[in-house]
This record gives C-alpha cells, structure tokens and sequence, in this order.
C-alpha cells in the first residue's frame, strides 16, 4: 500500500512509525494493567458490609495511597519519557535538508500547483497535481494556498504540513526506494476535498533527471491534423481563459498548466486514470466527477472534443 | 388574529423562499445550444435587431454562490484589466448608473457574448454560458442591483475600494460627465 | 418540625403559577434542569440522526446517497450540535438540577436567569435546525476555519448562522456557569465547609470556571467572523494585515477547554456513582478535588496541539507537547482512585449506572492513550485531521463523557421523575452501546493510519478503505439501536416504571434526602452537615436551620469557606420576562446575521424587556421589607445543634 502511515517508504515515516510503536506499545501495558486493575477491584471478594468504622477504612486507604502514589510516580517517569523521544523526533525532522531539491507547491481549491524552484527562471519546472522526486536525495518543499487553507499529506512518505494563504510553511520529503506514492489534501477545504489527491513518483537520479529535461521542454507542436485541429479547438474555446500550454498562445494561471499533460498518470488532481476517454468526460462533464470543482462544463461538437483530447494526449 | 397570523405566513414564506434562491449551488446548467467553434459573433444592436437571448429561469442575481464565483471569474478573465474592480480603466466603469447597452442581465450577457465597439472583446464561445451569467449578477452586484443578502463582502486579498455589500443599499453613483474636447 | 400547615405555606410560595403560563414562568431550578435534559436529547438524536446518515454514505466506496455538499452540512451541523446544542448544555443542567440539591440550598442563585439561559439555549437551537432545513446550514464544519467560512469562499449566509449559533449558545453556557459558581460558593448548607463538598459540584464549579475564562475567546472569534462577513473588516484577510491562523488561535483557546468543559462534569458524575456503589466515600477526596482543578487549569494550555500541522516554531509546540502530555497525571490520578474505591468498598451491585462507568474505564482510558499519540507532535503529524483523530475524540467523549452522563441518567432519573428506569433494559442499552460503540470508532484509528482523512464524503474504490467503513457503518447502527431502547426505556418507565423511594441507592448526598422528585421548595428546612456523607446515619440523623421566614421565598446564603450562616436572601418570583428578553435578544441576534443595524435596533426591544424584569413590585417589595427592615420579632431564626 502506497498511502499509509504505517507501510513507510521514507527515513521520515519510518522514524514516526517506530516512533508510534513505542507510544502504542507503552499504551497497551498500561490499558491492560489498568483494566485487570478494574477487574480485579470489581470481582475482589469482600465482605457484604462496608468497613464497621472509619478507624478501618482509614488504615485501608492508607495501603492504597501507596499504591497509587507509586504508580502515579511511574506513570510520571513513563510521560516524561514518551515527551522525551517525541522531542528527539522532533528534533531531527526538524534539521534543515542539505543538498535538497526545492518544490514549491500552492495549493487550490482543488489542485496542487507545483514548480520545481531553480534559481534560473528558464530552468524552473511547472507541473500539477504529480510530482516526481530521485529516490534518496531530500526534497524541500515550499508551501502556501492562493485560497482557502489545505494541507499537504504523503502517509508513507512524511508527515503532513498546512498551506495557507499568507503563509509559508515547509516540509521535507525523502523517499528510500522507487514507487509511486499517493495522498490528498488532509485540511478540509470545500465541496472536492475529498478528491483533492495528489501523486509522487519516487524514480531513479537519472530518471528524475530525464524527466525534467523532458517537463522543461514546451508543448510538443502538433503533427497529425487531428491534432493541430485540436490545438485550434483549444485556443479558440474556452479552454484558453484558464490553462496554459507553453509554446502556444495559452498562458493563463487560473487552472494548472497543461503543457505535458500526457506524462501524467492521473487527471483531476489524481481522481481519474488518465487516459482520452475520461479527458473527455472531464471537459464535457466535470460536476458528474466532482460536483463542485471549479473546472466548468464545456459544450463541444463530438468531432471537436475528439481532436482535442487526441492534441492533449499528444503533449508528453 | 387570522389576519396576523397569515401576515405572519406571508412573511415567512418570503423569508424561505428567499432563503433557497440566495443559498443554491447549482454547480452545472443544462447545456444550451451550443456556439460553434470559430464562428464569428454577429450583434444585434441595430434598429430591428433580434431581441437579446431570454434570461435564464434560474435567478443568478439572488443566489449568493453565483454572485460568489461570478466575483472569481471577473479576476481570473481578467475583467479588471480593463474594468479595474468596477471604476474603470481603459473600459468604462461598471458600478455607475450609465449603461450604454443597457444594464438588464440578458443585455449584460449580450454584451459579455458579443463584445462591443471600441475595445470590450466577445467571449461567445470562450467562457460557458454558465459562467456567463455568474459574471452578469456579479457585474450588477457593482452597481448595487442585486440582492443585499446575496451580495458579496470582502475578498480575500488586497483590495483598493469598498467590498460590493457595503455599496449594495445604495443607488448606483451617477456616471462622471464625459471629458469635454478642449474648444 | 414541619408541621403540615408550614409545608403548605412553603409550597404555596414555592409552587409556580398553574398551566401553562406557570410553566413559562417558573424559575425552579428542577423544572428548568429538566427542560433542557428533554431539549438537548433532542439534538442529540437529530445529530446522531445525520451521524447515522453520514456513515450510511461511507460504508461503501463511491457512494452516492449524499452530495458533497449536503455531506459537508452534515458533519458540520453533526460536530455543532453535539459539542455546542447537547453536550455542554446537558452537562451544565446536569449542575442546575444537582448542584442546589447536593448543597442543600432551595432554589438556583438568580432563578430568573436559569429561565433566560435555557430560552436562549432553545432559540439558538430552533435558529440553526431551521436554517439546516432551508438549505442554510453551517458547511465549514464545527470549527469554521477561515479563510473557508471568510466572505469570499463561503458565500451566502450559511456561516453566519453557525457564528450566530455560537454566540447564543455561548450566551447560555455563560450564565448558567456564573450561576452555578454563586450557588455553589454561597448558598451551601450551613456546616458544609470547602472540604465536604460533593465531588460533582466540585467538578461542576471547575466547569463553570472553564466556561468562563474559554466561551469569551469563541464569542471574540465568531464575532470577528460575522464583522468580516457582514462588514468587511479584515481580522482573517492575511492581505489586509490580517492572519487566518488568528481565527484558530481564538477557536482553540476555546476548543480546548471546551472538551474539558464537557469531561469533568462526567468525571464528577463518576465519583459520586462510584462511591455510592461502594458504599463508601471516594478514596482520597483532596487527590480528587486537586486533580479536577489542576485539570481545569492545565486545560487552558493545550490548545495549540490542534494546530501542530501549521508550521509554528517547533520549540513552541513541543511546549504545548509536554503539557498535552501532562494532563494526563491527574486524570490517571482519579482513575487509581476510583479503582482503589471500588476495591475497597462493600460488596458492588453491578446495576446499570456502575455498569455505564465500568465503561467508561474501558473505552475512556483508550481514548486518553490515544490522546497521548496525538499530543506527540511528530505522530500528530501523521494522525492530524485522519480518522485517527475522529476515533480518538469519540473515545474520549463518548467514553469519557457520554457514558457517565447515561450513568447519571440512569442513577438520578428516579430523583428527578420518581420513578426508577428498567434495570433490564438498561442492560440491554448498555451491552449494545459498549458493542456498537467499539465495533464502530475502533476501526477509525486503522483507517487513519492507513490514510484516510477527515470530511470527506467519499472515498476511492482503490484506497483499500471499504471493509473498515461498513463495519464502522454497521457498529453505528447499532449504537442507534442503543439508542432506541434508552428512548423507550424512558417512556415506558416514566408511566409505569418502578415507583422511586426517596434513597433508592443509599446514596450519601443531600439530594438523596428529599422526596423523588423534590417538591418546588427542595427542602422544607436547610440541612447542617458535618461529614462528607451527611446521610451516612441516615436522614433521621440530620440537624436542621428553623426559622427562616416563609413570607416569601427565602434562601440561607452562607460564607465561602466554612459555609457559617452569613444572611438570608430573597429568591426571585416566577416571571415571564425572562422569555420576553430572550425573545428580544434573539431576534437582535439573528437580525444581525443581515444586517448591522439589528444591534442598534434590536437593543430597544431587549432595552425594553430588561425594564420590565428589573421593575420592582410592590408586593413583593413590601413583603421582603418585612423581613429585611422590620423582621418578625416573634419567629427569630436560629440554628439548632446537631440532633444526634
């Protein structure tokens, strides 16, 4: 399983993950001895009458204030134990990243813009939705909204981390062997929250690196006429007023950037295999899939629609 | 009594009607006929024109989350390029009482469909018919013509004037006189 | 010393006006209690009604029987009602009806607040269900982060009817927790010094404390809310130079304390089930009054283990991780001493109140262990906003809260009714409530950890999720089927339960010294105590205060420390104006939900309705002058020694 806390595929993850074996495993001793304490109170064998004086019941407590007095005196060694290996864990997760890729990601009701920082602007990557990390090397992502407050949660990976708008916060992400990894926005954020996911690809340095030098390249120009027919239908619909594909004349940020659409596994912020008959569910009908989201339905001639999505299938 | 008591009725009924219209989502409107790609948009601003296309049976003026993404739409198609956030730039400002194609919504939708002379462009074809008509009751909510309780406030980011609900209640500010040519 | 002729003239004073305008007007603390009991269970079912629809549309991946967007006003409305509409409201009328019986005192302090709170309570109520129904209901969840419920992502008025409901219910809380402080503090029985305090009004004091010092801070908050709604101001507009982490801040500082709010009366509730079952005063009465206060104090610091996953300093939040962590040394502290109680009392009759606290040891203490990951800021990271976290806040207050209270139920529903619930099917409400309750929650925390987060009204197919949900969905039914024969466990045993004596369980508390139910007076004549257990001797072995004058309703208030007789009050009369003024405040609430305007408007009818409260009555001015300027020479009042 690809998106749980406790199958782990990062040093991060694992670290929480041994980390909550201790806590649960301190937490089971202590349920069972208080709970055999309770029975034990409850079916003790006593007498039908209540202690004939208070003299009695006072040298009885006195036992039992021992009792409790030691076991509250453990009980405060085991608590300052448990903030204790919470606070070494904190402590490394906390260690800033050396050598680490930076991503920056904004969060949108209900999609993950994501660009892979670079200090030149030629060189920065612009993606959503799917992110695509080398395997051992750190990624430091950067984190804000553009609207309302999300939170970026990879289970087997790291722990989560909020957007919000007017913010920055941070996160590291390592992943420890190949394989793709998915998770969704973890801080409730309207109507679509629940299938706001997103997706890693965690591939070798040089696949990573193959990648990128792919992502940065613009839009591949169409070379069937299917496909400049659909480029057409793009540009001159409405498709335009929100997408962009570098390399032709769509440049808008509203939605995410759809230049190498293709080289994505998924569509709609990782809800729907991506694949030419679900593009065009999505463009005729994207409420039927996630009634609320912002993308509008969009009324094109069956012979259009099919020229555009084979355009878009064509922009690895 | 009974008199009271159906006044009371009627009172209620308004507020719930009123209620339902103003806090609706309708996410998608059924399709309407469909603009062809590539056509040119033809206006019907002549004397004997055709009349501009019926409103739709939904009230998008009185429903907040219209109005709401309406506000949206305006910034993110880049309205306020031209419009600024309704005082106007380089096109004129939508939140005065001068209309020059007419302030109705199907006259707004005709205008945002079509575009006009001199510079507002025509998005047929480019922005759905629903998100059309989201920009009209947003585009009215500037001059105050829409309901107060469907109103928008305050957006989210840095904002140079007044929210639209705080200029609701009020008439639209009479036009500023146009420039007069030196003599 | 009651001779029949007193007990009518106390009854005549005491007795509210027949039908149905006397029932508008009472200010008896007992009729009141019970109001808001039948109010809040109401709200329950209806939240437990969408509880119920919320797991029918989880049980399966991809379901369709509700929309996003009804599914967001379920949980919203579900998480509003129970924490806002039931849990504080029922906790906090559990100390109106107890608190003046455990005390011995006649009457509530300021009886015609009780009236007002509980009008409010009931208005806020109708306020937000109506708007539900309408289509207005809350949709950004109980808590309403912004900039999610801000002007601009939450349009229409949906969220300013939560903010509003906040604002009544806040209003409610407010004064019955100033209530219960005075009465507890001034009306106790002569001789009833710090140290024999009942446990429960201990813990209903602390309460009340916390709801002081923690509504303020969500009643800042919603009203900031509603201002950026209605007026534009930019508390939550980061652009503006606001900060929507402001809005969890002030939320929190209340949220926090908030559960505790509605823990500790239940931790009351279970001293005194315990210590009767026993039958013998709860072992280390000093370790468990400390630990309610400590508890209440500590409460105030937590708050930012809610927002571990914001990115704020990490030498911060380890802060509020060790005092997360803390928190539990006294709460663990009272569990030893319930258990060294019950093992050292006579022998236990397992009836059904000691049956619903033995359930609480076993599904609170989980829910606290669970709490102890989350306060962990690198596992909170994890579990943070998962079903980990829904699992986690069910143990707690369901365990920790809900079954006490159905203890209580089930222990003073003969005081309150006079008639005793049905052992039988108290068991059978217990057995399928334990059962449904872990089949149900316990597969959250797996799901948590496997991934799944909150909110969200679906799920994929491929997430691997769909067993744990239904059998999540299937153990909720059968918390509903609980449910069902608690109700008619209640009907049924209201007609032709069990007639209650007075003492029914050989409690040791002065409730349990007045007929069941308590007459409108409470006590024909104030006990004196001397121990913990005034009733230990049986109710014969009481001394009584004679003498008070019974011209009006008149009260013993007495000094805080020792509880020495110190003067004697006048009680408020019945009063219609109470419901008048929550009716003008209501509707100055619910009109600034439009409109700023309402505040200055709606202040003259509120204006209005407080003048007719506080105008003064001739008669009873002249009967209280009696007493206060010119007492009765021939009855003086005086306090016997004790009898025995």
């Amino acid at each position: 399983m690809n998106h749980s806390a406790i199958s782990v595929a990062g040093p991060r993850a694992r670290e929480i993950a041994e980390l909550l074996v201790l806590f649960v495993g301190v937490s089971a001793v202590v349920y069972v001895i208080v709970v055999c304490a309770l029975i034990w109170a409850i079916r003790r064998k006593r007498a039908a009458t209540r202690f004939e004086d208070d003299d009695a019941r006072r040298a009885a407590d006195r036992k039992s204030r021992h009792i409790i007095g030691a076991a509250t005196a453990l009980s405060v060694l085991i608590l300052i134990t448990l903030a204790l290996a919470d606070f070494f864990v904190q402590r490394s997760l906390s260690a800033h990243p050396v050598d680490a890729l930076r991503v920056v990601v904004t969060g949108h009701q209900y999609w993950w813009e994501i660009e892979y920082d670079d200090p030149a602007p030629s060189q920065r990557v612009r993606t959503a939705n799917e992110l695509h990390i080398p395997v051992g090397r750190p990624v430091e992502l950067v984190l804000t909204s553009r609207d309302v407050i999300h939170s970026f949660w990879l289970p087997s990976i790291t722990g989560k981390k909020d957007l919000i708008p007017g913010h920055t916060t941070s996160e590291v992400l390592v992943a420890e062997k190949p394989g793709v990894f998915t998770g969704q926005c973890a801080e409730f954020c309207g109507l679509q929250h629940a299938k706001m996911r997103l997706v890693m690809h965690a591939v070798s340095p040089e696949e990573y690196e193959a990648w990128r030098q792919q992502q940065l390249q613009p839009g591949r120009q169409p070379a069937t006429d299917e496909e400049r027919r659909g480029q057409s239908v793009f540009t001159k619909s409405s498709c335009i007023l929100c997408h962009s594909i570098q390399g032709t004349d769509a440049a808008a940020t509203v939605g995410p950037d759809l230049t190498h659409i293709a080289s994505r596994t998924t569509l709609a912020a990782g809800t729907l295999p991506n694949d030419q008959s679900n593009m065009a569910t999505w463009i005729l009908s994207p409420h039927a899939i996630k009634p609320g989201v912002q993308m509008p339905a969009t009324q094109l001639a069956p012979a259009d629609l099919a020229a555009l999505t084979r355009y878009l299938a064509s922009l690895q | 009594m009974s008199s009271r008591c159906l006044e009371l009725l009627f009172l209620v009924s308004a507020v719930v009607l009123a209620g339902c219209q103003r806090e609706e989502r309708r996410f998608s409107e059924p399709p309407a006929a469909s603009v062809a790609i590539r056509s040119v948009v033809q206006s019907d601003i002549r004397p004997g024109g055709a009349p501009p296309p019926p409103s739709p049976a939904f009230a998008y003026d009185s429903n907040a989350h219209a109005i709401s993404q309406g506000k949206q739409l305006y910034e993110w198609f880049n309205c306020t390029g031209c419009h600024a956030f309704g005082g106007g730039a380089i096109g004129p400002p939508l939140m005065d009482d001068q209309w020059i194609y007419g302030s109705d919504p199907e006259n707004i939708f005709a205008t945002i469909v079509e575009g006009r002379p001199n510079g507002m462009p025509s998005f047929g074809g480019k922005i759905p018919e629903q998100q059309v008509w989201q920009l009209v009751a947003y585009v009215r909510s500037l001059s105050g013509q829409v309901r107060k309780d469907a109103d928008t406030a305050r957006s989210d980011h840095l904002f140079t004037r007044k929210s639209e609900s705080s200029m609701g209640n009020t008439r639209p500010r009479p036009a500023s006189p146009p420039p007069q040519p030196p003599p | 010393m009651n001779t029949a002729a007193d007990l009518a003239e106390l009854e005549k004073r005491w007795a509210d006006p027949p039908g149905f305008l006397g029932w508008m007007k009472t200010v008896d603390h007992k009729r009141i209690a019970r109001r808001y009991f039948v109010t809040a269970l109401v709200f329950f079912a209806l939240a437990g009604l969408m509880a119920a629809l919320m797991r029918l549309q989880l049980a399966r991946p991809e379901n369709t029987l509700v929309g996003p967007d009804l599914y967001n006003q379920l949980f919203s409305m579900h998480g509003t009602v129970m924490m806002f509409l039931f849990a504080v409201p029922i906790l906090q009328a559990v100390g109106v009806f107890l608190v003046p019986l455990m005390i011995g005192s006649r009457n509530i302090a300021f009886g015609r607040l009780s009236s007002f709170s509980y009008w409010i309570f009931l208005f806020g109520g109708i306020m937000i269900f109506t708007a539900f129904f309408l289509n207005v209901g809350p949709e950004a969840g109980w808590f309403s982060y912004v900039p999610l419920s801000g002007p601009q992502f939450s349009p229409g008025k949906r969220t300013d009817f939560w903010a509003q409901l906040v604002t009544f219910t806040e209003l409610a809380s407010l004064i019955v927790a100033v209530q219960i402080v005075v009465t507890a503090f001034k009306l106790r029985a002569p001789g009833m010094s710090l140290n024999r305090i009942p446990l429960l009004v201990w813990a209903e004091v602390v309460t009340s404390f916390m709801v002081i010092f923690a509504m303020p801070s969500v009643m800042l908050g919603s009203s900031f809310l509603i201002s950026d709604r209605l007026v534009s101001t930019q508390f939550f507009n980061p652009a503006e130079g606001g900060d929507a982490l402001l809005w969890q801040h002030l939320f929190w500082f209340f949220g926090h304390p908030e559960v505790y709010i509605i823990f500790v009366p239940a931790l009351g509730i279970i001293s005194e089930i315990v210590s009767t079952f026993a039958s013998r005063p709860a072992f280390g009465y000093l370790a468990l009054v400390l630990a309610l206060v400590v508890t209440g104090f500590l409460a105030f610091g937590l708050w930012v283990h809610h927002m571990f996953a914001t990115g704020l300093p990490p030498l911060g939040m380890s802060f509020f991780t060790a005092a997360s962590i803390l928190i539990a040394i006294p709460t663990g502290l009272q569990i030893s001493c319930w258990i060294a109680t019950l093992a050292t009392g006579g022998r236990l009759r397992l009836a059904t109140p000691l049956l619903f606290v033995v359930g609480f040891f076993f599904i609170f203490v989980i829910g606290g262990l669970t709490g102890l990951m989350l306060a962990s800021v690198s596992l909170d990271s994890q579990l943070h906003d998962s079903y980990f976290v829904v699992a986690h806040l069910h143990y707690v207050l369901i365990g920790g809260a809900l079954f006490p209270l159905f203890g209580g139920f089930y222990y003073w529903f003969p005081k309150l009714t006079g008639r005793l619930l049905s052992e039988r099917a108290g068991k059978w409400n217990f057995w399928l409530f334990f059962t449904g309750f872990n089949v149900a929650f316990f597969p959250m925390h797996i799901l948590g950890l496997k991934g799944m987060t909150r909110r969200v009204y679906t799920y994929g197919a491929d997430r691997g999720w769909g067993d744990l949900n239904l059998l999540a969905t299937i153990g909720a039914v059968t918390i509903a089927a609980s449910m069902i024969v608690f109700a008619i466990n209640v009907v049924v045993s209201l007609r032709r339960g069990q007639r209650a004596g007075e003492n029914p369980w050989g409690g040791t508390t002065l409730e349990w010294a007045t007929s069941s139910p308590p007459p409108s007076y409470g006590f024909a004549q104030i006990p004196c105590v001397d121990s913990r257990q005034p009733l230990k001797h049986g109710k014969e072995a009481l001394a009584w205060v004679v003498g008070l004058p019974t011209l009006v309703r008149t009260s013993l208030v007495t000094r805080l420390h020792d509880a020495a007789p110190d003067h004697i009050t006048v009680d408020p009369e019945p009063s219609i104006w109470p419901f008048w003024t929550a009716v003008a405040v209501s509707a100055l609430f619910i009109g600034s939900i439009f409109t700023p305007w309402a505040l200055v408007w709606g202040a003259i009818p509120v204006t209005v309705a407080l003048i007719g409260w506080f105008w003064p009555k001739h008669e009873e001015t002249e009967r209280t002058n009696r007493i206060e300027v010119k007492p009765d020479e021939s009855r003086p009042a005086r306090f016997l020694e004790s009898a025995s």
